[in-house]
């Protein structure tokens, strides 16, 4: 369990002091093959059944770069405004560890394949605003992914290599493809730094996404956080202004692994306000690797830096040079998707939404299926309506995501049709959505098969019209003598009679129309 | 000149998590010294006009398309581990590992 320690309140944090953060991304690449290698990358199968001397780190066993991870590593640099590197080598990065088959990672040291890049992100205020801040990105690289092992403790010692405590290892992740993204500093955001850490790494993962490099799911690890955090004394008025920015950094910590963007925000939280504790007692900061706990929103220290963080990076002798020629950047750079940032504003301005209506579409993911469904023939208003409705309610009761629910962007536009056309109404296309999600077909075919359509003759729905009329001359007078309102008892009627088959706007002007009344 | 001290040595052998007894750790520390020596007649030779070089072949650009290849079975990958368990390689759990 972690230790708790002392924390100071946020406030007196940054009245004495000046955050500065600085973010690692992970993001683990959805190529078909691993790195340096063929070997599958699925995830989620059987252990150590995708792997192959290379990755295996046998000896005499030569890598060879996967030509799609490096342009998805440059595709990477270009969104996030980086120069790509005319020349770049990989290297070896060397420690001894068994998640590691080679006892070292091939990863690029000194020649990143992306340098110098920035990502304007839009951070909220917590007031309902929100201000754009510059992060300065310092590189991308390409590396690899490592094994995943599984500590196990037995009664017995039935292992005679290691006694009852051991590890298990999979090797089926190592030599996944990884870019690495690493910011400068982050300096002179003040109250507002865990906001921008959080902005940042949600906007780095939109950017992936649109990119369609990698899944970016946090949760299941394909896009990893280290946060680092320091404290340095204030200085001047402005946190931006030369006074404060002459202040040496303090001694920064390395929070790994802050598995959501909410923990992003509370990681950099937590870390100032221990921090601050630390220093306002006079002590100093040590520098080191934290844990962090999602369950107690605390991090507690890991390995201390140390010789064994000796990492003797050299060049790479079994990988060639990657030298990717301008018109392979440029061709790449015709590639990239409209920005996210951007392309919500456009959306937005041609759905018609309000910022409260835009974020809740965001946040439930709705975005992308929203967008493809309008693209297929729905109406914008119709496709918002039946995926932020029905689907998103079925979603969270079943904790799924919608994309998972099954249904299409393309069934949703046909229903929103059917709708459109008259066929169904409200509670109708509701039974053939659950048909959909039930996997009995296609909205049409679901609505043939249950027999779902209103009636659309008009000679059995005006003998209804009449027959409830008739059966109902009290209500009918009213109506007749103004008092429209009425009508609703009748077309209750009529809809029971027509065994809710029928439209009942329809039916109103039919009975107002029978009535001699203006609708 | 290049000398290799025995603190040196000692420290890569724990970077490599490997036992020296000291009498190895002084004949390695010799044998090193040597070895340095004779790839340092290389900076002799270097000036300002040859860059440095990390790969001898003039090959940039051999990469591969994302291909899927047949991996090894399970029991072949596992073939060479002393221990394996539920189809995973066993290893000594490491100090201060969670």
């Amino acid at each position: 369990m972690p230790v708790t320690d002392d924390v100071l309140d946020l406030t007196e944090v940054l009245a004495s002091y000046d955050p500065v953060i600085g973010l690692e991304v992970h993001v683990e690449l959805s190529t078909a093959t691993k790195m340096f290698c063929g070997c599958a990358t699925t995830f989620g199968a059987a252990p150590n059944t995708q792997t192959c001397p290379v990755c295996l780190g046998l000896p005499g066993a030569l890598p060879v770069a996967n030509a799609a991870a490096v342009d998805a590593a440059i595709r990477i640099g270009l969104a996030l405004n980086c120069s790509i590197a005319q020349r770049c080598r990989f290297a070896r990065k060397n420690y001894f560890y068994p998640d590691m088959t080679k006892n070292f990672q091939t990863s690029q040291y000194d020649e990143p394949i992306a340098f110098d890049g920035h990502l304007d992100v839009e951070v909220p205020t917590g007031d309902g605003g929100s201000f754009t801040y510059r992060v300065e990105i310092e590189r991308a690289h390409m590396e690899e992914d490592a094994g995943k092992s599984t500590h196990v403790t037995t009664g017995g010692g039935s292992s005679r290599i290691v006694g009852a405590d051991h590890s298990l290892l999979d090797y089926n992740r190592a030599g996944t493809p990884l870019v690495e993204i690493v910011t400068r500093p982050l300096v002179g955001a003040g109250e507002h730094a865990p906001a921008v850490a959080r902005a940042y790494v949600g906007a780095l993962r939109d950017i992936v996404r649109a990119l369609d490099v990698s899944d970016a799911r946090m949760e299941q690890g394909s896009l990893r956080c280290d946060a680092n955090v320091s404290l340095r004394p204030r200085a001047g008025e402005d946190r931006r202004g030369p006074e404060q920015l002459a202040v040496p950094l303090g001694t920064r910590t390395e929070t790994k692994n802050v598995n959501s963007l909410r923990s992003v925000e509370r990681a950099v939280v937590y870390e100032m306000t221990r921090q601050g504790a630390v220093l306002g007692s006079g002590a100093a900061v040590t520098q080191e690797t934290r844990h962090w706990h999602e369950d107690s929103g605390t991090t507690s220290a890991g390995r201390p830096k140390s010789d064994a963080d000796d990492y003797r990076y050299f060049p790479e002798p079994d990988l060639v040079p990657v030298a990717p020629s301008a018109e392979r950047v440029e061709k790449l750079r015709a590639t990239l998707p409209e920005p996210p940032d951007r392309r919500r504003r456009r959306l937005q301005g041609e759905w018609g939404l309000s910022d409260l209506e835009l974020r809740d579409v965001v946040g439930s993911g709705a975005l992308d299926l929203i967008d493809a469904s309008v693209a297929a023939g729905a109406s914008p208003a119709g496709a918002r309506k039946w995926w932020m409705g029905e689907v998103l309610r079925r979603a969270n009761a079943q904790a799924r995501e919608l994309g998972e629910m099954g249904l299409t962007p393309e069934h949703v536009a046909e229903l929103d049709a059917l709708v459109g056309a008259g066929r169904l109404n409200d509670s109708m296309a509701r039974q053939v959505l659950d048909g959909v999600l039930a996997g009995e077909g296609t909205p049409e075919q679901v609505a043939d098969d249950r027999g779902l359509a209103l009636v659309s003759d008009d000679g059995a729905l005006t003998d209804a019209v009449d027959r409830v009329i008739a059966a109902n001359e009290a209500v009918a007078a009213k109506v007749r003598g103004g008092k429209v309102a009425a009508a609703g008892a009748l077309i209750g009627q009529v809809m029971k009679e027509m065994k809710g088959q029928a439209d009942a706007a329809k039916v109103r002007a039919l009975i107002l129309e029978r009535l001699g009344v203006a609708g | 000149m290049t000398t290799i001290t025995r603190d040196q040595v000692e420290h890569l052998a724990m970077l490599a998590r490997i036992d020296l007894t000291d009498e190895e750790t002084t004949r390695l520390a010799t044998d090193l010294g040597v070895i340095l020596e004779a790839v340092e007649q290389v900076g002799e030779v270097a000036s300002d006009d040859v860059p440095p070089m990390s790969h001898p072949l003039p090959l940039v650009n051999v990469l591969r398309a994302d291909e899927v290849r047949p991996s090894l079975a399970v029991q072949e990958a596992l073939s060479g581990a002393p221990e394996a368990q539920d189809d995973r390689f066993v290893v000594p759990r490491i100090l201060g590992e969670e």
